[in-house]
């Protein structure tokens, strides 16, 4: 079965080449992936990024965007390796729903 | 990722046909859905690489698979392929992605 990533050779319109800005959550995912990453520490290998991204389902690829395809599959790596726990995410999580902001 | 000394030995040499598996394994792979099963011609051996199969789960991916620019006939991989006839399409495909073709 064809990944939902996996568009290779499939119809498509032209592709749009303008720059646009991205959100400051958006820059902080990305220095998350380059530090985790990093060969000093490795915590997070792109092909295991990769296979969290294609692991999504169809609804969820379509509707989730660039940036929080990768947080998705960070978090999910991280908690595959055993780096973090699910209840200390949760816990993070919701201390920080409340919090609100100018840079989300 | 990168090259490694722990390699698999290659299998094929630039012109030879091959044929990628029409396989369809879960996970992250590199073997785009739109080439299994069909034949090119392996234009350039690029070298062994830890398999990327294997790192997706942060497994060692050893030993590393000699990777392979395969060359395709846009009409083999789309019948219906209405462009110049003589267009290619390159792939790099894992050397366990592919099998002798006469």
């Amino acid at each position: 079965m064809r990944g939902i990533h996996d568009l290779g050779g499939l119809p498509a319109g032209p592709v749009e080449r303008d720059e646009h800005e991205y959100a400051q959550w958006e820059k902080r995912v990305d220095a998350l992936m380059m530090l985790l990453s990093h060969k000093d520490r490795q915590l997070v290998k792109v092909d295991e990024l990769r296979r969290n991204i294609e692991g999504l389902g169809a609804d969820a690829y379509d509707r989730m965007g660039y940036y929080e395809r990768w947080m998705h599959a960070i978090v999910q790596t991280l908690i595959q390796r055993g780096v973090i726990s699910i209840d200390e995410l949760g816990r993070k999580m919701a201390e920080q729903a409340g919090r609100g902001g100018s840079d989300r | 990722m990168g090259r490694t000394a722990k390699a698999a030995a290659p299998r094929f040499r630039s012109g030879d046909r091959v044929r990628v598996r029409a396989a369809h394994p879960p996970g992250h792979v590199r073997t785009p859905y739109y080439c299994r099963g069909h034949v090119g011609v392996v234009e350039r051996v690029c070298g062994a690489f830890a398999n990327p199969e294997e790192l997706a789960y942060n497994r060692p991916g050893l030993p590393a698979q000699p990777l392979y620019r395969v060359r395709f006939q846009a009409v083999e991989l789309w019948p219906d392929y209405r462009e110049d006839p003589a267009d290619v399409v390159e792939i790099e495909i894992y050397q366990h992605w592919l099998e002798g073709a006469s």
